[in-house]
């Protein structure tokens, strides 16, 4: 058996019953990324040595007796999170040398937790993309077909969980970017609500959208994770403490689950369509009711998102100076071209595009055009949401229109790329949680790809999210080669 | 469509060196995702008012207080850059 292979809940039991150690389990996951890592590019910064040390402590408590949901579990973590210590690069050269001082809030309660820190995971620079194309230390490969992508931004950590080189993985979602990869790499992909989980530490893209959350191998992993990562955290004044998913079984008699018609139209895949038709079948016959929904905003989501998020970006990233950490630019005269040749040469082409695009939107005379009519239109995308919940308990949808695409298919087009998000950009517009399953396979240009679904609730409904999470995934599975 | 100059002065608000090449490029990819944007428009917003959290939280006040943060993390922080007599070090302004 190879130990990598195993989920959580798997571990779980083997480490509580003594079968196998934490050290062990360690270990198994070492050697995947040293077998595999060349070829994926999934990891980035390896901590092999703080790793071993923190499964042997993990060891000790369980010989200690004790017992907590990630004791003795290792994982790996996009490379926008800091954890104290470790460079944090956000995939840009502007953090190439960057330590982060302090850990952040998530993996402060993992480690608490006793959960083991691999490493780093690659993406698009400072998660801006739907391909980890965009990354400067180069594409990670999708497990299932090394010549496509793994969807983006928290491409390495689809990766990574796809091909066992942890047992799970931490991602950030600001407009699908847990989701995407989850989708494109056939594993599941948690966004909770906005502000259900403290973002402290994490490098800002979209202050107004941007959540953590796990990339998992089962349902029921991506809510353990979620229950020791979500609370209110003081050093986040957007967190609240919300509902945690405890009851976690597939009892979905009763709910009642929309079909967004939108999200069905013109240039989604037969084939997705398909394998979503199933999951409904399956709901319903377990006694879950379902009807047709509009949200007639829908197709207004990504023009929302490509003006709100460039502000957001620009804004956040203008601390990037040069001044107190990150990259600077030699031969600068003056302090404003030290700034300049600074970031025009530490960013990447896409961190520019975002960065100009932003300051464009936010200049003077241009502010109420763009910003302010994004953030109008932003509300009534919400309202949306707002009347299909008071039908429906939850939303299924498609997570991507097609699989995962061939590396450098949308190279030239940022436009083209930006259209990936569009089932997922409502959810993270309006706050809401959203969760992408595996839906099946499908053959394409000789090779399997793995399709997936999304399910939409509002906040403080995780449990009746998970149940129909659950049930879906014990009827529906996918069946992974040993592909690497 | 945007023109050289506004690239340029866009480019200025937003500190950032672009090489001629990147001006052109990035004028030509900005204009095309302005003009798909441009479908807002197509929106009546006269009545609605903006969002700009979705959180539900309405003024979440704390003390305005200084709270002890760990010596070696400030440190390892300043340690980043940097400094002269524990402050850091920039530019000259003028």
């Amino acid at each position: 058996m190879e130990l990598n292979r195993l989920n959580i809940a798997e571990a779980r039991l083997k480490l509580d019953s003594g079968e196998i150690t934490a050290r062990e389990l360690t270990e198994a996951c070492l050697e995947q990324i040293a077998a595999t890592n060349e070829r994926l590019n999934a990891v980035l910064t390896l901590c092999a040595e703080t790793a071993r040390f923190e499964a042997d402590e993990a060891d000790k408590r369980l010989k200690a007796g004790e017992r907590l949901p990630l004791l003795g579990i290792p994982y790996l973590c996009k490379d926008n999170i800091m954890a104290k210590g470790i460079r944090v690069t956000a995939s840009s050269k502007i953090l190439e040398d960057y330590i982060a001082p302090y850990d952040a809030t998530v993996i402060k309660k993992l480690k608490a937790a006793g959960a083991i820190l691999l490493g780093k995971t690659n993406l698009d620079e400072f998660a801006h993309g739907a391909s980890t194309e965009n990354s400067a230390y180069g594409t990670t490969h999708n497990p299932w077909d090394l010549s496509r992508v793994p969807g983006g931004s928290s491409g390495g950590s689809g990766a990574a969980v796809a091909a066992d080189l942890c047992v799970f993985a931490l991602g950030s979602d600001t407009g699908g970017s847990i989701r995407c990869p989850a989708a494109f790499c056939g594993i599941v992909g948690y966004k909770s609500a906005y502000g259900a989980v403290s973002r402290s530490g994490l490098l800002s893209m979209t202050s107004s959208t941007d959540v953590i959350g796990p990339l998992t191998k089962s349902v029921a992993d991506a809510a353990t994770v979620y229950n020791v990562i979500a609370g209110f955290d003081e050093l986040d004044a957007t967190t609240y403490q919300g509902e945690r998913a405890i009851e976690i079984n597939s009892d979905v008699k009763g709910l009642r689950i929309g079909l967004p018609k939108e999200y069905f139209a013109e240039g989604l895949d037969p084939k997705i369509k398909e394998s979503i038709d199933k999951v409904k079948d399956e709901l319903e016959k377990a006694g879950a009711t379902f009807g047709e929904v509009s949200l007639p905003y829908t197709d207004y989501g990504i023009p929302v998102y490509y003006i709100l998020t460039p502000s957001e970006v620009s804004s956040n990233l203008a601390r990037f100076d040069g001044i107190a950490w990150g990259f600077k630019a030699q031969e600068a005269k003056d302090l404003q071209e030290f700034y300049k040749k600074s970031r025009g040469q530490g960013f990447g082409p896409e961190a520019k595009r975002r960065i100009m695009l932003g300051t464009f939107a936010l200049s003077a005379g241009y502010f109420d055009a763009y910003y302010k009519k994004a953030q109008a239109v932003r509300t009534l995308i919400c309202q949306d949401f707002e009347n299909a919940f008071k039908e429906f308990d939850l939303l299924l949808t498609p997570t991507a229109p097609h699989p995962a695409f061939k590396i450098g298919e949308k190279g030239n087009d940022p436009l083209e790329m930006y259209l990936e998000d569009i089932y997922v950009t409502g959810a993270s517009l309006a706050g809401l949680q959203a969760i992408s399953i595996p839906t099946g396979l499908m053959e394409k240009d000789g090779v399997k790809l793995p399709m997936a679904g999304q399910l939409i609730a509002p906040r403080n409904s995780e449990n009746k999210l998970f149940k129909a999470a659950m049930l879906w995934e014990d009827k529906i599975k996918i069946n992974k080669t040993n592909f690497i | 469509m945007l023109t050289t100059e506004q690239i340029k002065h866009i480019a200025n608000l937003a500190r950032l060196e672009l090489t001629t090449e990147e001006e052109e490029k990035y004028g030509q990819q900005l204009s095309a995702v302005l003009n798909y944007v441009d479908k807002l428009s197509e929106v009546n917003t006269d009545k609605v008012s903006i969002t700009s959290q979705t959180g539900g939280l309405i003024n979440a006040w704390r003390e305005d207080e200084v709270k002890p943060w760990s010596e070696e993390e400030v440190q390892s922080a300043l340690a980043q850059g940097e400094t002269s007599g524990g402050q850091v070090k920039v530019k000259r302004v003028l």
